[in-house]
């Protein structure tokens, strides 16, 4: 920590003139290139490229171990997810994901995985450690987005052509409610303190914001933008900061992440990033978000106290999943 | 399957043994599950679908063999999608089919669907005998969806209140071409007629969409010959050293577009023409409302879960039955699907919300139950862009552009 600290210090009168104050931690940002089928390793402090790796095909959904040691990428056009090993830089393994996998997410604890099968109507659930497959539950159709709740019992997953929201109890792998939201929903992010669940609609245009325990919608909240079509206003990827205070919306080809108050529930601002801008990742510091624009092969990054889109960072070929490490 | 368990219908759950890697096999039938489900009540949705068939030329190439299932095939993967949501809401929906021959009774066919309790039923039949279903159903609970008729004047002067459209009509496609010509700068058109109703049918599309946009026809030309035998061994080489010909001495042209629905001709003109141009319209450069090779927007899936089921390429008519289905399975799971008012009035509404791969909602315009959507503009092999194109503005949405706008339709629903 101390290494990193003195880095920021440096960095931080390197960036005096013009720039944030001391921006971040340097973490490590990884990028899924859909199209270049490769991971793009950046460095959060420095925005440098470290390295490309090449994967397998169509990369989407990533996520790191709970260790920070390995990158889980789904391949979704190889049926499978391989794994990273972040030290190595290299391809050590794969996990039986089933056909299709886009994304995915871990349980508290590390493991299980949950991944979405978006051919199969299917949620898997994959042990880490023995890499076998403990369940599979059937679920809408075209389910994407995995949310996992953080006390480890509910998953929840949404089912693009289904509408909904299932709501999946982790012990016995039962559906217990299926909570229907706007066309085409994506993704599904608790927050920290377990008692919402912000799902995003991208044909809708809509965000449901849900309550945990009563699995009821509290707001579904739209968007308006000057000068935008509402027909290019499409949810995606969403985050929320640990104090639930702000909500980060990526709305595809609006080409704009939404902040959104997470207390009112009221659409704050709207910050211009690139083209078709599909998933966003903070730092765990909550000072940087990064944000995948699948057509402008770019990462924006959006500075958070201040609200501000800081840089554009070339990456390669149809940037769509991000993770960034725990240290 | 054995050990598949069901859980009050709420779907199913497959736990296998860890050791045990056999993920493929948990695909249960949606349908089966319901069935088996006895304990929670189930509504019945019923979906009819006639299928008048018609006697078709043979098409030039033999790619273009129109394939029997075409439609229902889109139609049943719908209601596999319809089925398996049908799960959660406790809906089960079924597809009845009524094939009727070339001079076969439509009419019966359409009696004995509303007899069984259809109430929304796909229609693939040539205008004349979708007007005459249109009017037998006329004053029932029944709303017919029209998958396969192109014409205009279903949706201007013979609009029928209880037919929404799910087929794009010939002003869209027309419209749709015209603005990627014009997005591409290809303003001047050298047009190719045939000799059939149906040719100056999107003649007069192609018109009205240069007249929109800015296109120039420099000359009409009219391929007089009538169709006769379809192969003979000599054909391609008469063929290479009569369309030059027949293309010589055009005034200057970007594009050479043709109009000739059934066939007879048009696949013969690219790279034969006297000037090296681009051949759209029916031939070409086509605008239709999917390609096989469709991938944006999520289409991957679907063309996946269709080949899977159909074991061929998914086709625009069977898209075009998909989403009648899928619209239906749509309203169902929002408003009760035993109320035909709330349904008909839902299905008609902006509160529709369809998801159909296209990259926004599609939406059915209320002046004519026209299908709003966008338009795929494609070459043989792939689609090459979607229509709205850039810089066609429109108050109200970017795809009504595309066909017959509210301010200048002749529909009066009675």
């Amino acid at each position: 920590m101390e290494l990193k600290s003195l880095g920021c210090t440096i960095l931080g009168a390197a960036f005096l003139l013009g720039g944030p104050a001391c921006p971040a931690l340097a973490y490590t940002v990884y990028v899924s290139n859909e199209k270049g089928n490769s991971i793009t390793v950046l460095d959060s402090a420095t925005f440098e490229i470290l390295q490309t790796i090449p994967v397998g095909q169509r990369p989407r959904g990533i996520i790191l171990t709970k260790d920070g040691k390995h990158l889980l990428i789904c391949a979704s056009d190889d049926d499978t997810i391989q794994v990273l090993d972040v030290a190595k830089r290299e391809i050590v393994g794969d996990l039986p994901s089933g056909p299709d996998p886009e994304l995915l997410n871990l349980h508290p604890s590390g493991s299980p995985v949950y991944v979405a099968n978006e051919d199969d109507n299917l949620l898997t659930v994959i042990d880490l450690d023995s890499k076998t497959v403990l369940a599979e539950v059937i679920v809408g159709v075209e389910p994407e987005g995995v949310g996992v709740s953080p006390d480890g019992k509910t998953v929840v997953v949404t089912s693009e052509t289904t509408n909904m929201a299932h709501f999946i109890d982790t012990e016995s792998f039962e559906l217990t409610d299926n909570v229907l939201v706007g066309s085409r929903p994506r993704f599904a992010e608790f927050t920290a303190d377990g008692s919402r669940v912000w799902v995003t609609s991208e044909v809708a245009g809509v965000v449901s914001v849900i309550d945990a325990k009563t699995r009821k919608i509290i707001k579904t909240i739209g968007f308006a933008i000057p000068g935008v079509q509402p027909e290019y206003i499409q949810p995606v990827g969403v985050r929320v900061t640990k104090d639930g205070a702000k909500v980060f919306v990526a709305l595809g080809p609006a080409n704009r992440v939404a902040v959104i108050d997470g207390n009112t529930l009221e659409v704050e601002t709207y910050l211009l990033v690139g083209h078709r801008v599909w998933q966003l990742a903070l730092t765990p510091d909550e000072k940087l978000l990064f944000t995948t624009n699948g057509n402008s092969n770019d990462v924006s990054v959006i500075d958070v106290p201040n609200l501000k889109v800081i840089k554009s960072i070339p990456v390669g070929s149809a940037p769509w999943g991000v993770a960034v490490s725990p240290e | 399957m054995k050990n598949r368990r069901l859980r009050n219908g709420r779907g199913g759950v497959l736990a296998l043994p860890a050791l045990l890697l056999a993920p493929f096999f948990a695909l249960a039938a949606p349908q089966e599950q319901v069935e088996a489900d006895t304990t929670e009540t189930i509504t019945a949705i019923p979906l009819g679908y006639i299928k008048q068939e018609v006697k078709r030329p043979i098409p030039l190439s033999r790619l273009n063999a129109e394939p029997g299932d075409i439609g229902v095939a889109g139609a049943e993967i719908a209601l596999k999608d319809n089925n398996t949501t049908g799960l959660f809401t406790k809906q089960r929906f079924s597809l009845e089919v009524e094939t009727v021959p070339v001079g076969g009774n439509a009419l019966a066919a359409l009696d004995k669907l509303m007899q069984n309790g259809n109430r929304f039923i796909l229609v693939d039949a040539p205008a004349e005998i979708l007007l005459q279903l249109a009017d037998a159903a006329k004053g029932k609970d029944v709303l017919l969806f029209n998958v396969r008729a192109t014409d205009v004047s279903l949706r201007q002067e013979n609009c029928r209140a209880n037919v929404l459209h799910t087929a794009p009509d010939r002003a869209m496609l027309a419209d749709a071409l015209a603005q990627y010509l014009i997005w591409k700068k290809w303003p001047r058109w050298l047009v190719v007629k045939g000799v059939f109703p149906e040719d100056r049918a999107y003649l007069e599309a192609l018109h009205r969409a240069a007249t929109r946009f800015g296109g120039v026809i420099v000359e009409e030309r009219e391929f007089a010959e009538t169709p006769g035998a379809r192969r003979s061994d000599t054909g391609q080489l008469q063929i290479q050293r009569q369309m030059p010909v027949f293309t010589q001495g055009a005034p200057d042209y970007d594009v050479l577009v043709v109009a000739d629905e059934r066939e007879v001709f048009g696949p013969y003109l690219p790279y034969r023409t006297w000037d090296p141009r681009p051949v759209a319209g029916t031939a070409g450069l086509q605008a239709m409302s999917w390609h096989p090779a469709h991938e944006q927007w999520g289409a991957t899936q679907m063309q996946n879960r269709f080949q899977r089921s159909a074991k061929r390429f998914m086709l625009p008519v069977d898209y075009q039955a998909w989403l009648a289905v899928r619209a239906v399975g749509e309203a169902a799971s929002r408003v009760n699907p035993a109320d035909f008012a709330a349904m008909n009035a839902f299905l008609r509404s902006d509160k529709l919300e369809l998801a159909a791969f296209k990259g926004q909602k599609v939406t059915f315009r209320k002046w004519d139950g026209q299908l709003r959507q966008p338009i795929i503009v494609a070459g043989p092999d792939m689609p090459v862009s979607m229509s709205p194109q850039e810089g066609f503005l429109h108050q109200h949405a970017a795809a009504d552009t595309l066909g017959i706008d509210e301010p200048e339709s002749k529909c009066k629903f009675e």
